[in-house]
Order: structure tokens, then sequence, then C-alpha cells
């Protein structure tokens, strides 16, 4: 939806609107910012009227004024420091709103990261997202700048050298006035056209981005294929293209330097004739000729500054969109008004009648039917792909049902509070997650006001302490590339961190299925401990876990097709057998 | 920035071209106020209109000239730039490609795609505007100090120490913020990993209710970046007033000194205020001169961060060997081979030997951190062995070309990965000239048929980025057909199925049985019913060999092997 509105000139403005709105609560910033951009012009203006007096006390040999021309310099001396400071003031409270704005938007973004379904993080590019809030809010700042140091010093300066001309002579200070826009309407047209291709770098840089970000997390796949030559040569295609993109945005915007000091030469030229036939009449005096000259000269330069912020600006405003329209993305639904706050569950769990599918078009599940007793250890068993984890998904609420309910203690879960919900849940993922923190801060990422000792108990019962002590700095071990765990270990770890949070239910996803062998049985002895009493979900590949469930759903076509204990299911001989077989078919 | 300099190769003449251009306007810029000067000494004083409309044509003339100049110029730096970007983007992502997997980890990943992108951006924009400004403000500046020494010794004196002290001020700033730039750089690094960590791990995150800790995380982290910008911000905005202050206190010295002499009859009052002019302009240049040593400043930053990367040299050296196997000779042997990761105390394998025949099946079984994986990524030289030899076909390793070799032998890894586009696209990584049917034969033995027919599109259906539109069993599906269409002479899976369940497990184990009988495959698991039925069995145990042999021998002689059964299975199925 928002992607779309990117094109409209209507959302330009919508953007510059909101970026403003990002400096609502910064007035005395925004006031002095003004005061000191106007300090800065008139004292930089000033200089040249300065420096004119202290050229008129000088008049030739033995008619110097050198009282006149110390009092002169002393001011210009003054002004000078004056303006400095000024300069520098304004750079340092401009910085700070800039930045300021940055920091704002990241946090935003971020926050609402948060808050976004997690249907919209699985369907989208990782990459894209962070460069909005990475590389776009960067961009945003460069704009910011330019739209707060040289675009008010720019404008202002034009005006007041206007004011000044007008005072010398209204007549040749018209003709200036009426060249002024040549220079204007030039910029614009060349800005709307580099604008074009900037938004083409933008696009193709994207897209690169996403690329190398694939690759470079692919590496091993490109390493083992030898497909470096062939995923180097799509990477140059997309380089290339992006070259000459980038190429012609640059090239379409460094031609309005030269065109606005091409209208700046027509408007010195102007000056002059014009200027000279007036001399001529005597309208105007030489001295007064050449002041106009080196006016119209200080005049012209601000167009250019002005100009290049108009091509800054564009770029910016492209990124801004893209950052609003992230922010724009409607957040997961809160909670429901009154919603209720779960508080140590039973762990009845219901599924009543469960139908959802990632793509309304296409369900997944169709009419999953299940109760479950507190206590009850439940494994899922069936073919991949038959929507085990999408059960997960949804016991979870990281997804909504699309038909019937699922219940916890009689409550459907859309109507507790997500973070009750959720701090029911013990939860150990197939795709194991250790972020780059020290292992202690891994494991206590449940319970972050953890002592140490707990931590180490913890880690003991998913037997991960004797690895953990044998790395460098033990707990304190920063996880990263150098330190980098092996698979089995990390999942020990992602074990350590339920252990720790002691919850009522558990979810086990193929958790157990990285684990070494030698150390499987004592861990399993472990989550036996851990279920004990505790509802847990197993979605379970492996025979000895699928054992000692209370009760064994196989999942197919959408639904539970079977359901039983393991001898109950042998015995039935239905689809559980057949799967049970196949493990210990002959592969002869 | 200097070493980057090859990536201007073939744009030699646009290197000098540009900035020459950029002279040439400079000079037509210079010559104005000169013109000018003569329509006010000339037709203003004998009131000659034909002499000023003649003169205002000339102003016209080289305005237009002016303006041609220019643009040829930017069109040169834009396309020099241009090419520079693309080039050294494309250099570096070959290089990134070259590294081995220790390296990417340890520069970073998402800190290798900010320097692919971002850096090399900034790069590239810095280069533009060097060429743009190289010639032109010394030229101005300068021209402007020459031009005062001519009209007078002492004021040219005066200027040039203004000058130097201004130029002085600015090189001492750029040293003292070029670190500081690094620094920001590296925060907003982390503010990358930041987002991307909070994205990977959203299940684990949201699931520990962690989503108010990682806020006040993350806006401590794009806290600093910021305090570091504005620090920073406030020491180089220091580098314009300064500047500008200095080349006045000039013109003060100018004014007075000048005062003085034309007091004496040394100077006149005209050229005074010529000099006062050319203070001025070589303000302007000194300050666009100053603005581009920052721009160059970050710039180099942005250059260091990318030599670093090329600093990094991939190890390994291709071998040179484009032979066919030798006949008779093991599919894969392992002679005595040892093996340790670089920097590491110990052994990761010691003394590991097998030789597997053509056809013939082996299995690899151990716990965590028992060598298995490394014995994959030694088979296929991803490290070369710190004792001992691996031999394919007859051949050691380290003698074959990487592409003789990797034709050979191919690896399935656990970690699961598929890239954006379609599903034939992915298989065809496995090999680029396969048919749609050997495709579908790679698909059907994978037990991916049912995967790729439940996609819109079959074969063609789109992949997105890291597959993310499949399941983890899916997509290790796909990824063992992509390797079978390879049909490689040694097959490597290493907890190729970890994902799957175990019917489908079942399934693939026996489809692979009877569909590559010609494939020497090795299996590398931790699930005893994985390698049962190998024809050898290989016990690895904290990187020592302490088993080999078939299921039986290794029940009655390996104390480990018959630990890991009993640990799996009942113990009718250990017998059965």
């Amino acid at each position: 939806m928002s992607e779309k509105n990117l094109r409209s000139g209507s959302a330009t403005s919508e953007t510059v609107r909101r970026v403003l709105a990002l400096f609502s609560d910064r007035r005395g910033s925004l006031v002095s910012a003004a005061v000191l951009t106007v300090a800065v012009v008139v004292g930089t203006l000033a200089l040249p009227v300065l420096s004119g007096r202290a050229v008129d006390c000088v008049v030739g040999v033995g008619q110097v004024d050198f009282v006149g021309l110390g009092r002169s310099l002393a001011w210009i001396a003054l002004t000078l420091g004056a303006t400095a400071v000024c300069q520098w003031a304004l750079t340092a409270v401009t910085n700070r709103l800039a930045f300021g704005a940055a920091l704002t938007l990241r946090g935003r973004a971020f926050d609402h990261l948060q808050e976004l379904p997690l249907s919209y993080i699985d369907s989208h590019g990782h990459g894209d997202l962070a460069a909005r809030i990475v590389t776009d809010a960067d961009m945003l700042t460069n704009g910011l700048l330019m739209a707060f140091q040289q675009l008010p010093v720019g404008v202002l300066t034009i005006v007041v050298t206007l004011v000044f001309m007008f005072a010398l002579n209204p007549a040749i200070a018209a003709v200036v006035a009426l060249l002024t826009p040549i220079s204007i309407f030039t910029a614009r047209f060349i800005a709307t056209h580099s604008a074009k291709h900037f938004s083409g770098q933008t696009r193709l840089r994207g897209e690169l981005t996403a690329y190398v970000e694939e690759m470079v997390g692919g590496i091993s796949a490109i390493e083992t294929f030898d497909m470096a030559d062939a995923v180097h040569e799509r990477f140059a295609r997309t380089d290339a293209a992006l070259g000459e993109e980038s190429f012609k945005a640059v090239f379409f915007s460094s031609l309005v330097n030269p065109t606005t000091r091409f209208a700046n030469a027509l408007v010195y030229a102007a000056i002059g004739i014009f200027g000279a036939f007036v001399a001529m009449g005597g309208g105007i005096t030489v001295g007064g000729l050449s002041a106009f000259l080196g006016y119209a000269d200080q005049y012209a330069k601000p167009f250019n500054d002005i100009s290049g912020v108009a091509t800054e600006l564009q770029n910016s405003v492209a990124c801004a969109r893209r950052l609003f329209a992230l922010l724009d993305v409607p957040p997961e639904e809160p909670d429901a008004p009154g919603a209720v706050v779960l508080a140590e569950p039973r762990g009845e769990v219901d599924l009543d009648h469960v139908a959802f599918g990632y793509d309304p078009r296409r369900p997944v599940l169709t009419d999953v039917d299940l109760r479950v007793r507190p206590g009850m250890r439940v494994a899922l068993v069936g073919e991949t792909g038959c929507g085990k984890t999408t059960l997960i998904n949804l016991i979870m609420r990281f997804y909504d049902v699309d038909g019937g309910a699922v219940r916890v203690d009689g409550h459907d879960v859309r109507d507790l509070t997500r973070a009750s919900l959720r701090a029911g849940w013990g939860m150990v993922l197939q795709d194991t997650w250790v972020r780059r923190a020290t292992v202690r801060e891994n494991v206590s990422m449940g319970r972050p006001d953890a002592t140490l000792e707990e931590v180490r108990a913890a880690c003991r019962e998913a037997y991960a302490d004797d690895f953990i002590m044998r790395l460098p700095q033990g707990y304190d071990t920063v996880l990263d590339g150098s330190a980098s765990l092996s698979a089995g270990q990390r999942q020990l770890l992602c074990i350590a961190r339920v252990m720790l949070a002691r919850p009522a239910m558990l979810i086990l996803d193929e958790a157990t299925s990285n684990i070494d062998t030698r150390t499987e049985l004592l861990v399993q002895r472990a989550l036996a401990r851990l279920m004990e009493g505790r509802t847990s979900f197993v979605v379970a590949h492996r025979l000895s876990t699928v054992r000692d469930a209370d009760v064994i759903c196989v999942v197919a076509d959408g639904r539970i097709a079977e359901s039983g204990t393991h001898d109950e299911l042998l015995a039935a001989g239905g689809r559980y057998k057949r799967i049970y077989e196949a493990q210990f078919a002959p592969t002869e | 920035m200097f070493k980057l300099r090859r990536y201007l190769a073939g744009h030699y003449a646009e290197c000098v071209l540009a900035p020459l251009f950029k002279m040439l306007e400079a000079l037509l810029q210079l010559l104005v106020p000169l013109v000018m000067a003569q329509v006010i000494d000339v037709g203003i004083a004998t009131r000659d209109a034909g002499y000023v409309l003649a003169h205002g044509a000339l102003l016209v003339g080289m305005g237009v000239l002016a303006w041609v100049v220019a643009v040829t110029a930017q069109f040169f730096c834009s396309r020099l730039a241009a090419a520079f970007g693309t080039a050294m983007r494309d250099d570096l992502f070959r290089h990134v490609l070259s590294l081995s997997r220790e390296d990417v980890e340890r520069l970073g990943r998402a800190s290798l795609v900010t320097r692919l992108t971002n850096d090399s951006q900034q790069v590239q924009d810095g280069l533009n505007m060097f060429f743009r400004l190289i010639l032109r403000s010394p030229f101005v500046t300068f021209g402007t100090v020459i031009a005062a020494f001519i009209v007078d010794g002492v004021e040219g004196a005066v200027l040039l120490v203004a000058v130097l002290v201004a130029g002085a001020l600015v090189l001492g700033f750029m040293r003292v913020t070029a670190s500081r730039y690094r620094d920001i750089q590296r925060g907003l690094d982390e503010v990358q990993l930041g987002v991307s960590e909070n994205l990977e791990g959203v299940r684990v995150l949201r699931a520990f209710r962690r989503e108010d800790a990682e806020r006040a995380a993350f806006a401590q982290t794009a806290r600093t970046v910021r305090d570091r910008q504005v620090t920073t911000g406030d020491i180089s905005a220091l580098v314009n007033p300064l500047t500008y202050v200095t080349v006045n206190c000039g013109l003060v010295a100018l004014l007075w000194f000048g005062g003085a002499q034309v007091n004496v009859g040394g100077l006149t009052q005209g050229q005074l205020v010529a000099l006062v002019s050319y203070v001025s302009q070589a303000l302007v240049e000194l300050l666009k001169l100053t603005n581009l040593i920052v721009l160059l400043a970050k710039a180099s930053a942005c250059a260091k961060r990318i030599n670093e990367v090329f600093e990094t040299e991939p190890t390994l050296a291709d071998g040179t060997l484009d032979a066919a196997p030798e006949q008779g000779a093991p599919a894969l042997a392992f002679d005595d081979v040892s093996f340790s990761y670089p920097g590491a105390a110990g052994d990761a394998l010691s003394h590991v030997s097998f030789a597997l025949a053509p056809g013939a099946t082996l299995g690899v079984i151990g716990g965590t951190g028992s060598g298995k994986s490394t014995l994959a990524s030694l088979a296929l030289r991803f490290y070369d062995v710190t004792g001992g030899e691996v031999k394919v076909g007859g051949h050691d390793v380290r003698d074959l070309t990487r592409h003789t070799l990797r034709r050979q032998v191919s690896l399935v890894e656990q970690g699961a990965t598929l890239f954006s586009g379609t599903i034939a696209s992915n298989l065809r990584w496995g090999d680029p000239h396969a048919s749609e049917k050997d495709l579908e034969a790679a698909v059907a033995t994978a037990q991916a048929t049912g995967v790729v027919a439940g996609k819109e599109g079959g074969l063609d259906a789109q992949v997105e980025q890291f597959g993310r539109n499949f399941s983890g069993g899916q997509r290790q599906r796909l990824t063992i057909a992509r390797t079978l269409a390879r049909r490689p002479r040694v097959l490597i899976l290493d907890d190729a199925s970890s994902a799957l369940d175990f019917a489908t497990d079942a399934a693939l184990r026996r489809a692979i049985a009877r569909d590559c009988a010609d494939m020497a495959v090795v299996t590398i698991s931790q699930r005893v019913t994985a390698v049962r039925h190998a024809d050898q069995i290989l016990v690895l145990d904290g990187g020592q060999q302490v088993g080999l042999g078939t299921h039986e021998e290794l029940l009655a002689g390996c104390p480990v092997y018959r630990e890991i059964c009993e640990s799996q299975l009942t113990a009718e199925e250990v017998e059965r």
C-alpha cells in the first residue's frame, strides 16, 4: 500500500511534513538555529562593507587616515570573531538536531519491528529492513544537515544581498531580480531529471545489498559447489547496472553547478553592460558599479549551494519515504481490551478445530482438533511440511488462526495478553539462535535477573556447563565469529535457556536433532525432568522421544490423522505403523 | 585510498582530462573580472557603447564556453567515479568469495555487506569530488596568492602565510577526525548487527518477551552512534570558522600594511581593492578545499575498511592437476590424516585412516566436537591437512584444481541454504547444464517431489532470499537434490537430514542406495539408524578414530559405538 504511494508527488510533501514533525519539540533549537543563521549571514555580508570602509581610509600618498583605518580593522576583527563563533554554534546546534532526528527515527523503527506481525518479518528481506534503519536513516541525516546548514544560509544570503543591491541602485537590482528565475528554473529542471536516476540508484543498491547479504550468508554453499564465478557474474551484472545508474544520477545532478554558474555569468554580463550604460548616463559611480559586481558575485554563489542541496534532498526524501513506509506497516493486532493475564497456567491446551494457512488460498491446517490435559506430553509426528511447525506458531500466537480456536486453561489465546501467554511457554526451536553476547547473557535471556549460580545450575542440568567452562572466558565468553559453537553446543545453550526460565508448558521443535548422541541420553533425562508435570508439545523425529509420549499425534492432510500411545498406534496398524517400520526397513 | 588506484586502470585519459577541464573553467572565471575592468576603464571612460556591447558579448561567450568545458569535466568525473566504484565492488566481492569461512566470520558478515555497499559508495563519491576539485581549488587558491605577489611582495607574503596556516589547520583537523569517523562507522556496524540479530531471533525474543530489553539495548547502541557523531561534528565544525578567521586575519594585516604602503606611495588604492577581492576568492576556494578534504577523510576511512578485506589473503593455493581418477584407486581415502584449526591448541582430527571404494558407503558417527564435520571439510579441501594425506581417485587433493576436486566430491551440509531465484535455478547450482529431466530425477531421489509439486510453478516456483518461503525440512531436501543433480563420484551427507522426520529420512536413504549406486556415499550423522547399514562405519571420539568396521563388528568390539547404540535404540532394536 505504502509502496504504491512512493511515486506520487503529494507523498513527497507528506514525507517532508513527517520529517519536520520530528522537530516539533525542538522549538528552542530551531529558534537558536534561525538566530545564528541570521547572525552568520549578516556578519559575512557585513565584512565587504567594513573592508570597503577601511579602503576608504586609504586614499593615496600621505592621505591615509590611520586612526580611521585602525578603527575599521578593529570592527572587522570583532565581526570576524563573532561570525566564526556563530558559525560553529550553528553547526553544533543543527548537528544535534539532525543526528537526534536519525536517533529518534531509528529508535521508532526498531521499536516498531518489535510489534510487527511475524507474517511481515517472515516474508520480507531482513537485509532490506535493516538497510532502512541503518543506511536510509544515515542518508536522511545528510539531507537534514544540508537543509539546516547550507539551505537557510544560502536563501538568507540571497535575500540580504538583494536588499543591499536595491539600496544601492533599484534599476540594476531589478535586472538582477528578473534574471534570478533562470537560475532557479534550470536547477529545478535538472533536479527533477536526476531524481529519477537517484531513486534508480537507491533501488539497485538495495538489490545489490540483498544479493550480497544472501551470498555472504551462503558462502559455504558457494565454496562447496565452486560457484564463485557464477555468483560473481550475477553480482557483476547488478553492479554494472548500478554503476550506469549511478553515473547518470551523478552526472545529471552535477549539471546543476555549471548551469547555475552559467546563469550567474549571464547575470554578471547583464549587470556589467546595463550598469555601464547607467554609469555612462551618470546614474551610478564606478565605485558603486564595482560594489554591485562584487555583490552580484556574492549573490550568485548561494544558488549553487541551494541547487546542490536540492538534489541531495531528493535523495534523502526517497530514503525517508522508505523508512516511513516501514513505520506505516500496521503492527501486530494489540492485546484485546480487557485481555486476561494468564497467571500460573495449569497447562490445559485445547486445539478446537483449528484451521490456518500462511496464504489463505492454501490452507496448511484444515481441522486440527486436540484436547491436552495438564502435564500431558504430546509428540507430533508426520511428514515434513505437514504443519507441525505451523501448529507451534499458532500455539505461541506468532500467527492467529483462520478458523477454530487455540485455548489455554479455557481461555482463547486471543483473549490473553501475549506477554503472559508466551511467559507460560518455554520453547526450543529447530533453528538455534545464539546472539553475539556472553554465554551468560545468552542463557539468561528468559530470566535476565538470574544469578550466575542459577545460570550455572541450569547449564549443568542441560549438560552445557562442561563445554562452557572450557571456553576461553567461561560464562563471560562473548559468542561471535571467533568463538563460535558447534550446532550441538548451541542446542545445549538453548535448552539451558528454557531450563532457567522454568515455564509451565514446553514446546520442543526437533530440539534434540543436533545433540551429541552420547550426551543426548543425559539431556533427555534432564528434559524428562523438566517435562515432569508440564504440558509439553514435542515435534519429534526420534523414536526415543516419541516412545515416552503420553499421546502421539500423526499430523497429515491438515488434521490429526491418528492419535494414541506408541503401543496403541502400533497395534492399530495405521499410518504410524508405516512410519515406524519405514525407519527400520532395510536400506538394501 | 591510494592503494585502490588500480581500479582507475583504463581511465587514465579521464583522470587527466577531468581535472584539466575543471581548471580551464576556473581560468575562464578568473578572467571575467579582467574583462569587466576593461569595460570600466575603457568603455565607460570613453563612453563607447560599441566597446561595452562587444565586451558584454565576450562575457556571455566566455560563460557559454565555461559551461561546455564544465559539463565535459563533470561527464568525465561521473563516468570515472562510476567505473571505479563498479570495478572496485566487483573485485571486492570476488575477493570476499575467495575467503575462508573463518575469515568471513572474523570480518563479520554484516560488516562485509556494509563494506561492499556503503563504504564503496562513499569512496566512489569521494573520488568524484576529488577529481572535480583537485586541480581547481588549489589552482584558484594559489593563483590568487601568485597574483598578490605580482601586485606587491609583502602583501603576497601576508596572503601566503594566511593560506598556509589555514591549510595546516585543515590538515591537522583531518588527522584528528579520521579515527573518529572510523569509530562512527564501527558504531553503525553495531546498529546493523543489532537490527539483523533482532530479526533473526525474533521468535526466541518474543517467546521470552524481550521486546522492551531489545528496545533499550538498541536505543543504547543508536545513542552511542549519535553521541559520537555529535562530538566528532563539534570538532570538525571548528574547521570552517577557523579557516575563515585565519584568512580574514590575513585581510586585516593586508589592509594595515597596505595602508602604510599606500601612504608612502608603494601601492595605489585600486591595487589594494584588487588585493581585497583576491582574499575573498582565496577564502571561497580554500573552504571548498576544506570540504573536499573532509570528504576525502571520510572516504579514506572507508577505503581503509575496504583494504582490510583485500589484505585478508585466501590461504590455500589452487592445485594444477586436472586428471581423471586412477583406475582401481579408492574414490576417497584418508591416509593417517591429522588436522588442527589455525590457532587451535589441539588436533581436531588425529590419525584418521580409511579407504572408500567407488560405489561403497561409509558411515561416520560420533558426538559433538568429535571431528565429523572437519572430516568433510578436509575431503573438499576447505582446509589443508596438517599431517597425512587426503586422496580422491588416487590423487592428493592438494594437487587437483579446485574445480576438478569439487566436481568429484560434493557435500550436503546441515545448515541448508537456498538462494533467491527459482527451484530450478537453485538445483542448477549442482550442475548448470542439467536438463529438466535430470533435475526431476534428483528431486525424486531427494524425496522432494512433493515439495516441488506443492509450489506454484513446480521447478519454476519462486524461492525467496535464504529460501525463507520453504520450511527447514523442505530446504534440506532441496539442498540434497541440488547436490544429487551434480552426480558427484563422492557424495558426503553431513547431518543432512537433521530436519527430516524419520519416515522421510528412511525413504531418502533407500532412494540414495537405489539411485546412486555408482556414488561413494559418506553419511555423517549422530543417528545410528542413519549409518548402521553402511559398508563401513567410522567412529570418532574427540578427533580420534576409535573404530572402523560394520555395525556388527563395532557392536562387538567398539565400546563407544555400543554406548551410542544403547542410548538411541532399545535392546531389541540394537540387535535387529
